[in-house]
C-alpha cells in the first residue's frame, strides 16, 4: 500500500529524517512510536509532501508520491488527521466534515455523513456547533471523522490520544479498530502512547532521532525489553 | 432635518462604493494576512476601463443605457479581475513564505507601478464622461430645501446591496466560500483535505478586484471623471473602512464603508469639506483606541 525508501527530510539545516524505510501493507494497522521530537509528525507530513523529502522515494499503491501537490493526495486515497487535530475553529462541525469531502463525489456525501455520525454520535449532537468550541475529545473525533469523509484507502493518524482522558482514549482506539476491520481502511498510526498503539497494531516501527531503530509485530515489540524500558514503563 | 436626510442619502451612496472596495482589502487580509496596497489601483483600473468602454459603446452606437451599463460592468469586472489575478501571481505568490515585510513592499511597488502604467498608457489628464443617468425622485419638500435621491444613487445603493447579499451567500454557503474560509483558518489543513489553496487565494483576489471594478464603474458614473490618481485616496479610505469595521471581517467591511461614507458626507455638510478626508481617519484612530480589532473584528488571540 505505502512504501518509503531512504527518506531524508530537512527543516533548513535541521536533518529531521535520516534515511527512513517503512512499509504499510493493505489492510494493516501499523504503529509508529517514538519519543517527542523523534520525527514522527515529520514523517507523516513528508508523505503528504509538506515538507518535501530531499532524498528517497515514496510510493502509494505503486504510484510515486514525490512531487504530487499536497491537495491532490486525497484523490489518491490518502487522508491525514495531523498533529494537533487542526479543526477549522470558526466552522461548524458539519462544515468541517464538508471540508473533508471536498475531493469526493457529492453523490455519496449523505451516506458518508451518516457513517461518520454512526461512528461518532457525539458529533451529530454538535453538528451546528463551531469547531473551536468543542472539547479535546470531540475535536479528535471530528478530526478522524473529517479524514474519513474522503473515503480514504490509507489513513494517517498523528497522536489521536494526546491530551485525552483514558476513557476517551479507549473509545478512539476502538473506533480506529472498527474503521480498519469494517471499512477496510489501512492505518498508519503515530503514537506516544506506545502501549495502546502496539496492542492495536499489526506491526510497529520505532523511530529514534530520525532513524528507524526497530520494527516488528505489535505484540513482539510490546514484549521487547528495550521498548518496555524506553516507552512503556512510566511512559504512559 | 431635510438637509440631514439629504446628506444621509449622499453618505450612503459614497459608503456603498467604499464598502465594495473595502471587501477586497478585508478578504485578502483574511486569507493571506497582508494588506494589498495595490487594491486602490485595481479600483482605478476598473474606473478607467469603464470610461473607455462607455466611449467605445457610444461610438458603436449602443445608446440604450441599461444595456450599456450591463456590458460595461461585465467588461470592467472581467478585465479588472484579470488584473487582480495577475497582481497576485506576479507580486505576491513568489513571496509567499518569506518574511512578512516582503509582500508589503511588493504591494507598494505594485501600486506605484500600476499608477505609472495607467498614467503612461492613458495620459495624466482627467478623463470626463458624459452624464448618462439623469433625474431622480423628490422625496420631501421643505422650506427652501428639498430631499432628492437620484436614479443613479438608487442604482448604486441597490447594486451594492445585491452584490453584498450575493457575496455573503457565496462565502457562507458555497464550496468556494468554504474553501476560502478553510484556507483562511488553516492553509496546510485545507490543502491536506484537497483544497488547492493557491487557486483559492487567486480567486479571492479576482473576486475582490471584480467588486472594486463595480465600484469603479459606479464612481465613474457618479462623478463623471477619472484620473490615474483616484485609486490612492479611495483605496486609503476603503482600507480605513476595512480596519474600522475589523479587518478580515466581511460584515465589518460593509459597515466600515457605510460609516466612512456617512462621516465624510456629514463632515463636509456641517463643518468643512476641506478636512473631510481627515475626519474619517480621525474617527478610525478613536475607534481603534477603544476597539483595537475594529467594530466587528474578532480578537487576534482567537486566530489559529
Ligand atoms: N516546522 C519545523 N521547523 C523546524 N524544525 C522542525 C519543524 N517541525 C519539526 N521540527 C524539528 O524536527 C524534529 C522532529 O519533529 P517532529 O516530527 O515534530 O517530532 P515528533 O512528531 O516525533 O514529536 C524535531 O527536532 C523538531 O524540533
Ligand atoms: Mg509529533
Amino acid at each position: 500500500m505505502l512504501s518509503l525508501r531512504g527518506i531524508h527530510t530537512y527543516y533548513g539545516a535541521v536533518h529531521a529524517l535520516k534515511g527512513v524505510d517503512l512499509e504499510v501493507a493493505e489492510g494493516e494497522i501499523v504503529a509508529l512510536i517514538g519519543a517527542n521530537g523523534a520525527g514522527k509528525s515529520t514523517l507523516l507530513m513528508t508523505i503528504c509532501g509538506n515538507p518535501k523529502p530531499r532524498r528517497g522515494s515514496i510510493e502509494l499503491r505503486g504510484q510515486n508520491l514525490i512531487g504530487v501537490p499536497t491537495h491532490n493526495l486525497v484523490r489518491q486515497g490518502l487522508a491525514h488527521a495531523p498533529e494537533g487535530r487542526r479543526i477549522f475553529p470558526r466552522m461548524t462541525v458539519l462544515e468541517n466534515l464538508r471540508m473533508g469531502a471536498v475531493a469526493s463525489d457529492p453523490a455519496h456525501f449523505d451516506d458518508d455523513l451518516e457513517r461518520a455520525f454512526t461512528l461518532f454520535p457525539r458529533l451529530k449532537e454538535r453538528r451546528d456547533q463551531r469547531g473551536g468550541t468543542l472539547s479535546g475529545g470531540e475535536q479528535q473525533m471530528l478530526a478522524i471523522a473529517r479524514a474519513l469523509m474522503s473515503r480514504p484507502r490509507l489513513l494517517l493518524l498523528d497522536e489521536p490520544s494526546l491530551g485525552l482522558a483514558p476513557l476517551v482514549v479507549r473509545q478512539i482506539f476502538e473506533i480506529i479498530k472498527e474503521i480498519n476491520q469494517r471499512d477496510g481502511v489501512t492505518v498508519l498510526l503515530v503514537e506516544q502512547n506506545a502501549f495502546h498503539a502496539l496492542k492495536l497494531a499489526h506491526r510497529g516501527y520505532v523511530l529514534v532521532n530520525g532513524t528507524i531503530t526497530m520494527s516488528g509485530k505489535g505484540a513482539d515489540l510490546l514484549n521487547d525489553e528495550q521498548i518496555r524500558a524506553a516507552y512503556l514503563e512510566g511512559g504512559h | 432635518m431635510e438637509y440631514f436626510l439629504q446628506q444621509t442619502i449622499n453618505g450612503v451612496t459614497l459608503g456603498a462604493v467604499y464598502a465594495l472596495i473595502a471587501i477586497g482589502y478585508t478578504m485578502v487580509y483574511g486569507i493571506i494576512g497582508m494588506i494589498n496596497f495595490a487594491h486602490g489601483e485595481i479600483y482605478m483600473i476598473g474606473a478607467f476601463i469603464a470610461v473607455i468602454s462607455f466611449s467605445v459603446l457610444g461610438l458603436a452606437g449602443v445608446t440604450w443605457v441599461p444595456l450599456a451599463l450591463v456590458i460595461v460592468l461585465i467588461v470592467s469586472m472581467t478585465i479588472t479581475g484579470l488584473y487582480g489575478w495577475t497582481v497576485e501571481r506576479v507580486a505576491y505568490r513568489p513571496l509567499r513564505g518569506s518574511v512578512r515585510l516582503a509582500p508589503l513592499i511588493s504591494a507598494i511597488g505594485m501600486s506605484i507601478f500600476l499608477q505609472n502604467y495607467v498614467q503612461i498608457a492613458q495620459g495624466a489628464k482627467i478623463k470626463p464622461l458624459q452624464p448618462m443617468i439623469r433625474g431622480g425622485v423628490r422625496l420631501m419638500e421643505g422650506e427652501g430645501f428639498s430631499v432628492n435621491v437620484s436614479y443613479l444613487q438608487l442604482i448604486i445603493i441597490a447594486m451594492t446591496i445585491a452584490l453584498m447579499a450575493g457575496f455573503t451567500w457565496l462565502i457562507a454557503a458555497t464550496s468556494l466560500g468554504r474553501a476560502q474560509r478553510a484556507t483562511e483558518q488553516d492553509r496546510v489543513m485545507a490543502s491536506l483535505l484537497g483544497v488547492n489553496t493557491d487557486r483559492t487565494i487567486s480567486l479571492t483576489f479576482v473576486l475582490g478586484a471584480m467588486l472594486a471594478a463595480v465600484a469603479g464603474v459606479l464612481v465613474t458614473l457618479y462623478y463623471g471623471v477619472v484620473d490615474f490618481y483616484i485609486g490612492f485616496l479611495a483605496g486609503l479610505k476603503a482600507f480605513t473602512a476595512a480596519v474600522l469595521g475589523g479587518i478580515g471581517s466581511l460584515p465589518g467591511a460593509m459597515l466600515g464603508g457605510l460609516l466612512i461614507g456617512l462621516i465624510e458626507s456629514y463632515w463636509s455638510a456641517y463643518f468643512s469639506s476641506e478636512y473631510k478626508d481627515v475626519a474619517a481617519f480621525s474617527i478610525l484612530v478613536i475607534v481603534l483606541i477603544f476597539r483595537p480589532t475594529g467594530l466587528l473584528g474578532r480578537p487576534e488571540v482567537e486566530k489559529v
